[in-house]
C-alpha cells in the first residue's frame, strides 16, 4: 500500500465510489440482460436467437 | 457489404453476440493493469502530492462522459435522418453508462478539488457546463421512460440529445472558449509538450482504454437487452390483439 499521506482520505474515496459505480452499472446491466432474455426466451419458447 | 446492414436487429445480435465478452474481459483488464499500475507504481506529484493517483479515474471517466453524449449524438443523428430503430435504442442503452460516468467525473472532481483548490465546487465555465450535462443525462433518461410509444420517444430524445450537445462541446473546450476557471487544460494531448509526465501518462492511457472498452462492452449489452425488449414489446402487443 503505498503512503499516500494527509491525502489518504480523498484518493481513497475516489477509488472506492469511482470502482462502486463502475460495478454498480456493470452488474445492473448483466442482471437485466439475463433477466430479459429470460422473459424472452420463455415468451417465444426458447427460440431467442441472440 | 454496407454498414447499414448492422441496423438490421438480427445482424446486429448475431455479430455483437461473440464481441461482448471479448470485450468485458479486455476492459477489466486493462482498467486493472491502469489502476493497480497507477495507484501502486506511480509516484507523488510534486505540487499535488499524492491526490494526482486520482487522475487514472476521473480523467477518464470525464473523457467517457463527453464521448458517450458524441455517441448518443452520432446514433441519434442516425435514427432521425434514416430511422433505423437499433440507432435509437443504442443511443438510449449509453445513457445511463455516460450518466455514471459522469457521476464518477463529478464526484472524483470534487474530492480532487477539496484539497488543491481548497473548495469543492466552483461555478467555473468547465465545472458548470459538466454539471449541466448530468443534468441533460437524467432528463434523457427520464424522457425515454415518460413515453410509452418507442417511436415519439425516440423522435423527442434525439431532439434533446441535440440540444445537450452543445454542454457537451461547452465542457469539453469551455477553457479554449474562456480561458478562464480553476480547472486546468487537457490533460492529454496531441502535442506532447503539453501532456502530463511520462510516468503518469502511460497508465493513463492504459486506463482510458479500460474505460472505452468498457463503455463498448456496455453499450452492446445494454443495446441487445433493448432489442430483446422491443421484441418482448411486440409479442405483447400480438397477443393482446388476438
Amino acid at each position: 500500500m503505498p503512503d499516500l499521506g494527509t491525502y489518504a482520505v480523498p484518493v481513497l474515496s475516489s477509488y472506492a465510489i469511482g470502482l462502486g459505480l463502475v460495478l454498480a452499472i456493470t452488474a445492473q446491466s448483466l442482471i437485466r440482460a439475463r433477466q430479459v432474455k429470460r422473459a424472452l426466451e420463455d415468451a417465444e419458447g426458447g427460440t431467442d436467437d441472440g | 457489404m454496407s454498414i447499414w446492414e448492422y441496423a438490421n436487429p438480427r445482424k446486429f445480435m448475431a455479430t455483437t453476440a461473440p464481441i461482448v465478452p471479448v470485450a468485458f474481459g479486455l476492459a477489466g483488464l486493462c482498467m486493472a493493469i491502469g489502476l493497480i499500475w497507477g495507484f501502486f507504481f506511480t509516484p507523488d506529484d510534486f505540487r499535488q502530492g499524492s491526490t494526482v493517483k486520482i487522475i487514472y479515474l476521473h480523467v477518464p471517466a470525464a473523457m467517457m462522459a463527453i464521448n458517450a453524449w458524441a455517441m448518443m449524438l452520432l446514433a441519434s443523428l442516425i435514427w432521425l435522418v434514416r430511422r433505423h430503430h437499433v440507432s435509437a435504442l443504442a443511443a438510449k442503452a449509453a445513457a445511463p453508462v455516460g450518466l455514471t460516468f459522469t457521476l464518477i467525473g463529478l464526484i472524483t472532481g470534487a474530492l480532487w478539488g477539496q484539497p488543491i483548490w481548497g473548495t469543492w465546487w466552483v461555478w467555473d465555465p468547465r465545472l458548470t457546463s459538466f454539471l449541466i450535462l448530468f443534468l441533460f443525462y437524467l432528463g434523457y433518461i427520464a424522457l425515454w421512460a415518460a413515453i410509452e410509444d418507442p417511436d415519439t420517444a425516440a423522435d423527442l430524445t434525439a431532439v434533446l440529445c441535440l440540444v445537450g450537445t452543445v454542454f457537451a462541446v461547452l465542457s469539453r473546450y469551455a477553457l479554449v472558449f474562456w480561458n478562464q476557471g480553476l480547472h486546468q487544460g487537457a490533460s492529454l494531448s496531441l502535442d506532447a509538450e503539453e501532456n502530463v509526465s511520462d510516468v503518469f501518462w502511460q497508465p493513463l492511457v492504459v486506463s482510458i482504454a479500460g474505460f472505452v472498452l468498457l463503455f463498448l462492452a456496455i453499450v452492446l449489452l445494454r443495446t441487445r437487452t433493448e432489442i430483446r425488449m422491443r421484441r418482448l414489446h411486440a409479442i405483447a402487443l400480438r397477443e393482446r390483439a388476438v
